[in-house]
């Protein structure tokens, strides 16, 4: 046993190893990306572990593993979740022998990510037990029931926590981590595992059977648990539940709702103890609900009345205006001082020597009236450049850009999409694309990594999440078996290179393919390549404002003329874009 | 309302706001505090504006209310006022008084405000002006920083110096340890003149 002070995801990574877990898989996204990123990084690493090429492979990956009878974790993102849901759906039927944990990450607020949609959503559709941690602790404490809690039923259960779990930071009671001693076994059972219409009307029935056993489980566990101290009553699910109790007063009675799906007969007898409820949760009125069908005439405050938001995340000084709203509190302790506005803004923005700045701006150059259908990636910050005019889901780029240049639309269509994006959903679009003869550009952004999440490996890096060398998979081949006759491969840092290839693709047909490669300039420093940095001859300079307008973090502007401070990285395309030359390497004038 | 100290470190990703929250969580676990804290991952890191909630004696929740932290530790002039509204009114900013501008002063042509108005309105509480830059490259190295704003701060952090500096030591690579030792002791010290 020992305290320590750790990220959410840290500690949902040891809870793996105190659960002695076997199989680990997933596809990387913010915020559930540390949990593999720990795992991985762990000296001695007694389990399988996979970085998979997106959601759907690694939990058909880890329901296989189950099967087998080892403990198997999947982790993703929320909409990874969307990705693996045809896998997931039918997993509920064949269900599992050893424990399957599906770790979905929500983001309310959407911080990271194109949408705010709630995985107990998900749970519900499927009729799988979901865990819905609070804090951080709880996250660790909860990750051996939820194994345990899939043996025991069969099935696979879903931990979902949200990025206010993920990246909170908490003093953590640690239990120690255990070997385990498991070795998968397949056995035979096809009425389990092959789905035919015949067996799976039978295993829909079993899990249907399965239903309140589960629900009365989750209360004895105490998963969901209440205290009974007053005539009104406040009933909290997630985050909200933290901000709740740092509120609450002695006389309002307190339901904590940590797991799916909820006993109506148990959530019943309580609301029926109360002359009004109030109920806070993030997204989705999962909870209210469920508290709606059993209220009778108890009042009940939440998202369906208007008392609480549907959108975002909660806060303690949101939580605090809904409780006053709903009458729960006399008056929010939370005085709100405004914030200083009209400050210039400071959004995230693609690094110094990036490749993908130089990328956009050829691109911009040879197809100045073109629409720009993007992807997932750090590449979506093109926006602030004006080169990113769609962007909806992973590999949606190609697809959009095939439909858009289908519809009728006359002008040009490029699109953009990362390496990691293009193996994770990329390729069956390009090959439709091809198929059905769309006349498009696409550009693979190609920087060996999969960047934006931290760093992992994929298939295109030559190496796997635990470092061992690997097959790097050529992608002009893979492109050229979809069947792209035009595939070229340029380095974004050489402005005139890109340009010509960009400019010939222009007066081509069809779907042609350019792969602009280079490396991730924060992988580049961590391995020590050191290029140099570039500067400025103030004499020469004529403010005209050129290297400015290329957005990099790098090139400052005062008094009339540019000036590059020591962000920068190298790259030498502001140098190529210079009209007059000013811009050259240090000491090289 | 939980008896927790509060504490906002605000900058721009990379500045080293995660490892301040590593050694404040260190020093909290050495005198067997309590602490809750959340912060900033993923994309939002790529130069854009980060924040990290520290509650020492937390029990519940790891966000802090504006108007409500008892400290604000800026690594970036302007970010201090970005984030001012999250101070209690005697609550203190500690502030580094190197400021980085935004891209969007130059791609968007937006007016950031002079030094002279950022320490006016942050007057409104205690403040304490540090010179983060020059005195981590006297103590060694540029990248000590965030360790020289961390022992500016230890004047107010209701955590013994001696705990901090542990926790430093603990946190920070082999080969910095005795850097950043110094560039702590010269961040109090520095705390202790304003």
């Amino acid at each position: 046993m020992e305290r320590k002070y750790l990220l959410g995801n840290e500690a949902i990574a040891h809870a793996c190893l105190e659960a002695g877990v076997d199989f680990v898989c997933g596809y990387p996204g913010t915020p559930s990306s540390e949990v593999i990123d720990t795992l991985r990084a762990q000296p001695e690493r007694p389990y399988y572990l996979e970085w998979s090429v997106n959601e759907k492979v690694a939990l058909e990956n880890a329901l296989a593993a189950a099967w087998c009878g080892v403990r198997a974790i999947c982790t993703m993102k929320h909409v990874g979740l969307n990705v693996a849901a045809d896998p997931l759906m039918t997993s509920a039927y064949t269900g599992v022998t050893g424990g399957l944990v599906i770790l979905s990450a929500d983001d309310p607020f959407a911080h990271s990510s194109q949408n705010e949609q709630d995985t107990r959503c998900y749970a519900h559709f499927a009729r799988v037990p979901c865990l819905d941690p609070a804090g951080v602790q709880e996250a660790h404490d909860m990750i051996p029931r939820a194994f345990a809690l899939s043996e025991e039923f069969g099935i696979p259960v879903i931990f979902r926590p949200t990025t206010r779990i993920c990246h909170s930071k908490g003093d953590v009671e640690l239990g120690d981590a255990i070997k385990s001693t498991r070795k998968g076994e397949f056995k035979k059972d096809p009425r389990q595992y092959v789905v035919i219409p015949a067996h799976t009307r039978v295993l829909h029935k079993k899990l249907n059977e399965k239903q309140p056993a589960i629900r009365k489980r989750l209360v004895e566990l105490g998963l969901n648990r209440y205290e009974v101290r007053g005539k009104t009553a406040i009933i909290a699910s997630g985050i909200g539940a933290t901000f709740v109790q740092e509120l609450l007063s002695d006389a309002v009675s307190f339901m904590k709702i940590g797991a799916y799906p909820i006993d109506e007969e148990w959530l019943g007898v309580f609301v029926q103890k109360h002359e009004k409820v109030l109920v806070i949760e993030e997204l989705a009125p999962e909870v209210e609900e469920a508290v709606r069908q059993v209220a009778g005439m108890v009042p009940v405050f939440g998202k369906k009345n208007g008392y609480a938001p549907y959108e975002g995340e909660l806060s303690p000084q949101a939580v605090a205006g809904i409780m006053e709203k709903a009458g729960f509190l006399k008056k929010s302790p939370f005085a709100a001082p405004a914030p200083v506005t009209d400050l210039p803004v400071r959004p995230p923005i693609l690094c110094a020597g990036c490749l993908h700045r130089g990328a956009f701006y050829a691109i911009k150059k040879v197809f100045r009236d073109a629409i720009y259908p993007s992807d997932i990636g750090c590449y979506t910050l093109g926006l602030q450049l004006g080169a990113v005019d769609t962007t909806i889901c992973m590999g949606a780029s190609i697809t959009n850009a095939s439909g858009i240049a289908h519809s009728g639309e006359t002008r040009d269509v490029v699109c953009t999409i990362g390496d990691s994006t293009f193996l994770h959903t990329g390729i069956q679009g390009l090959m439709n694309a091809v198929y059905n003869g769309a006349n498009m550009t696409v550009v693979i952004l190609d920087n060996r990594i999969t960047a934006m999440t931290g760093h992992q490996p994929n298939p295109n890096t030559g190496l796997t999440a635990c470092g061992v060398e690997t097959p790097a998979i050529s992608l002009d081949a893979i492109c050229r078996a979809c069947g792209a006759t035009f595939v070229e491969t340029v380095d974004p840092y050489d402005v005139t290179g890109m340009v010509n290839v960009l400019s010939e693709a222009k007066k081509r047909k069809g779907v042609k393919v350019i792969i602009a490669k280079q490396m991730c300039v924060i992988t580049a420093r961590r391995m020590g390549i050191k290029r140099g940095r570039y500067e400025v001859d103030a004499e020469a300079c004529t403010g005209c404002g050129t290297c400015v307008r290329f957005g990099c973090p790098a090139i400052e502007f005062a008094d009339e003329k540019a000036r590059i401070n020591d962000l920068c990285m190298g790259c030498a395309v502001c140098a190529q874009l210079c009209p007059v030359g000013a811009i050259s390497k240090e000491g090289k004038k | 309302m939980t008896g927790s100290y509060d504490i906002l470190i605000v900058g721009i990703g990379g500045q080293g706001t995660i490892l301040a929250s590593n050694i404040l969580g260190e020093a909290s676990l050495i005198e067997g505090r309590q602490i809750k804290g959340a912060e900033t991952h993923g994309m939002a890191q790529r130069g854009g504006s980060v924040e990290s909630h520290i509650r020492i004696d937390g029990l519940y929740g790891p966000l802090i209310a504006p108007g409500q932290a008892d400290l604000l530790i800026s690594f970036d002039f302007l970010e201090a006022l970005r984030y001012s509204h999250y101070l209690k009114k005697e609550g203190t900013a500690v502030v580094s008084r190197n400021l980085v501008i935004p891209t969007s002063v130059y791609t968007q042509k937006l007016t950031p405000p002079t030094e002279d108005e950022i320490i006016a309105a942050l007057k409104k509480h205690g403040l304490c002006l540090v010179e983060a830059d020059r005195i981590a490259t006297e103590a060694g190295s540029p990248l000590s920083q965030n360790v020289v704003m961390l022992g500016a701060a230890s004047r107010w952090i209701p955590l013994k110096p001696e705990s901090l500096l542990e926790a430093v030591k603990r946190l920070v690579p082999k080969k910095m340890v005795e850097i950043n030792a110094k560039a702590f002791q010269m961040g109090r010290d520095a705390g202790g003149k304003s």
